[in-house]
């Protein structure tokens, strides 16, 4: 019995996958272009959610600044080391400007961008640490997500007729319990009595993609009587709308606009304009003009904020709007501050 | 006291109920499938696999049959609304169709070529999870996600099926029901047909079996591949539940499916307890997070997530007696030894 022999078998897969990875021959560099890499979260393209927002400004970027497809590249990671290995692929590959999606990368950027002082690197959602110093060619993208979560929780609360409001999150992390600190100061704060329902995916990064379980979170909070749910949770969150359509219940999307998720059933989403920070990065890294260190974008910056379009009008009231705008001045001078934890 | 009252309601909504059942159903087919490799003397870590590459291939069936034509790209057969059932319904026979083409290498692997049980296993695993991942990039663009598919729905009973009877008894999708009757099929099958009984003697006995002239390569072969239609099936469901692919979306639940195989020892009936076990722990765990109670939500999510798997351990180690494998197991059969 040759057993030995068949290690050889996944073995042999993973260095294809690796060699696929970057021996594509990268072309000829034109002088002058911009190249753009970019390496996706959990979660990947097509999420409809955060990552398609990241891509979204990528595309922008193509678009109005003419770069061509030929010179960008993105690359979605399976696990945690391949987060590494894809930004060290992309800087020595001779990208301008490198962009690492999610905050499960910022060990990563801290690294790579040391070994490659030249290149440019932009790290979303970037986890800055007291007393550890960001590399000078990183540009750390942070967002109030409490901000544009506190109107949701108004939006929430104005809107469910049970007075219960759901939450469901991702992988429970500091980054998802800002959504939660601030949906549900919005909701308390349009509603004091709102109850709120929380459920966690897990506590491992693959909470961010497992639509069944959010399905199932989704449907036994409408169980307990929630009318409406807002989800953080990147793909997981794909299946509290199928959650939605089956109970004939609401259901918020989060970091993109996830009307088309299950039209009629989404009330709005909370947006982090994910696609202009990237875009602003890679504008400013064309232009000459990139700078390392913190960037921070809430309401005030437009970083945040939620979709109130023709097709939500018919589940978003007037006078609920006009409330959450209210909310939403008073944030911007200060009047109310909202917490993060 | 408040804490016991949430419990108990808990414990008895129809919402805990339902969900069990939901939960638990790709993993009695998968386990169901299980039964049928395993009984025949081939070990199959591989129902992983199977389920996930089954998933992948329901959900490109599906979309290639029912999405509406757009610009350039033509609309599939049956991409009309009272079409669409039989698109949804082909993408399901295209997932059992992938589980048993995926079975096939298992199988030939294993039994033809005589190789380590579990190492081919791994290796279709890991084939699964690299093939869907490529297969889904070069269709739809992404390696994580495909785009939504039409999802095969409970039936609409009206009133009725708001009511707790509706609820509970008929308030699944139908491909629940299919699961129930696979169940009571494979227990007939296995235990009261000429060839579940010979299929059960060449994984207890193989020597004896061959000298009785059934040819146990044939019978091993058809053990695998009906465990790659029946973990195919329950691929399928996962994607109809969600109604999109979703990279490595099975998480697992092969392998959990292969544990409640065991702990309901070998056979069909048992392997429906032990996974409507496991798919309670779940729900359970939902609920207690997701209950309107301060005092339960204040249970860290840490702690909610281990409790299926703190409840397996404590039924493995107390409550179920000693399980017996079939006696060749994982030994591959060699015709020519004395």
């Amino acid at each position: 019995m040759n057993s030995n022999g068949k290690l050889a078998l996944p073995a042999a897969m993973v260095a294809v996958a690796l060699f696929g990875l970057f021996a594509s021959p990268a072309p000829l560099r034109a002088e002058g272009k911009l190249r753009v890499g970019m390496v996706f979260d959990v979660g990947g393209r097509g999420d409809k959610s955060f990552n398609d927002a990241a891509y979204r400004g990528l595309e922008r970027a193509m678009k109005e600044l003419a770069i061509n497809v030929e010179d960008t590249k993105y690359i979605e990671p399976t696990q945690t080391a391949d987060r590494e290995t894809g930004l060290r692929g992309l800087a020595e590959n001779g990208f301008d400007i490198v962009i690492g999606v999610g905050f499960l990368f910022t060990e990563a950027v801290n690294a790579v961008a040391k070994e490659f002082p030249e290149t440019k690197f932009a790290c979303v959602d970037y986890d800055i640490q007291e007393g550890k110093e960001i590399p000078a060619n990183v540009a750390a993208l942070k967002f109030r997500e409490e901000e544009g979560s506190f109107l949701i929780g108004a939006i929430s609360a104005l809107t469910s007729k049970t007075g219960k409001v759901g939450f469901v999150g991702g992988m429970d992390i500091p980054l998802i319990h800002r959504f939660q600190a601030g949906y549900a100061a919005g909701a308390k704060a349009a509603n004091p009595k709102v109850e709120l329902l929380v459920n966690y995916a897990g506590v491992t990064p693959d909470a961010f993609k497992d639509p069944s379980k959010g399905k199932e979170m989704g449907l036994t909070q409408y169980s307990n009587g929630a009318d409406v749910i807002f989800h953080a949770s990147g793909s997981t969150g794909l299946g509290v709308f199928q959650a939605a359509k089956e109970k004939g219940k609401l259901a918020i999307g989060v970091d993109s606009d996830q009307f088309a998720e299950a039209p009629g059933h989404v009330l709005t989403s909370m947006l982090k304009r994910v696609d202009v920070a990237v875009f602003e990065e890679i504008r400013s890294a064309q232009a000459g003009t990139f700078k390392g260190g913190p960037r921070v974008f809430g309401l005030k910056e437009d970083g945040v904020g939620y979709v109130s379009d023709d097709n939500n009008k018919s589940l978003l009231p007037a006078d609920v709007i006009a409330k959450v705008e209210e909310l939403k001045k008073k944030i911007i001078a200060g009047e109310i501050k909202v917490p993060n934890q | 006291m408040n804490l016991l009252a949430d419990l108990w309601h808990i414990l008895w909504s129809v919402e805990t109920l339902t969900g069990t059942i939901r939960l638990s159903i790709p993993l009695l087919l998968a386990a169901l499938g299980g039964v049928f490799s395993e009984r025949s003397g081939v070990v199959n870590i591989a129902l992983e696999g199977i389920m996930l590459n089954a998933a992948f291939a329901t959900v490109l069936a599906t979309h290639a049959l029912t999405h509406p034509a757009v610009g350039e790209v033509p609309g599939g057969p049956f991409a009309d609304p009272d079409l669409l059932v039989f698109g949804m319904w082909s993408g399901v026979a295209a997932g059992m169709a992938a589980g048993v083409l995926t079975a096939l290498i298992h199988a030939v692997v294993t039994v033809t070529a005589k190789a380590d049980q579990i190492v081919s296993g791994v290796g279709v695993n890991l084939l699964a999870i690299g093939s869907t991942q490529f297969l889904c990039f070069k269709f739809f663009g992404s390696t994580s996600n495909s785009p939504t598919i039409p999802a095969i729905r409970p039936w609409d009973l009206g009133d009725f099926g708001q009511s707790f009877l509706g609820q509970v008894l008929f308030g699944y999708s139908p491909l629940v029901y299919l699961a129930f009757g696979v169940l009571a099929l494979a227990h007939v099958v296995l235990f009261r047909t000429t060839f579940g009984l010979r299929l059960q003697a060449v994984g207890e006995h193989p020597r004896a079996a061959d000298t009785l002239g059934v040819s146990v390569g044939r019978m091993r072969y058809a053990g695998v591949l009906l465990s790659g239609a029946l973990a195919g099936l329950g691929g399928a469901y996962l994607t109809s539940d969600v109604a999109q692919f979703t990279q490595n979306m099975t998480a697992g639940r092969g392998y959990i499916a292969l544990a409640a195989m065991i702990l309901g020892k070998w056979t069909p009936g048992g392997a429906l307890g032990a996974c409507l076990l496991f798919a309670f722990a779940q729900k359970f765990q939902f609920a207690l997070r997701g209950a309107p109670s301060p005092l339960l939500q204040s249970i860290p999510s840490q702690f909610t997530d281990m409790i299926p798997y703190l409840l397996t351990i404590l039924v493995l180690a107390g409550l179920v007696g000693r399980a017996r494998a079939p006696a060749a197991l994982g030994k591959p059969y060699e015709a020519s030894e004395a």
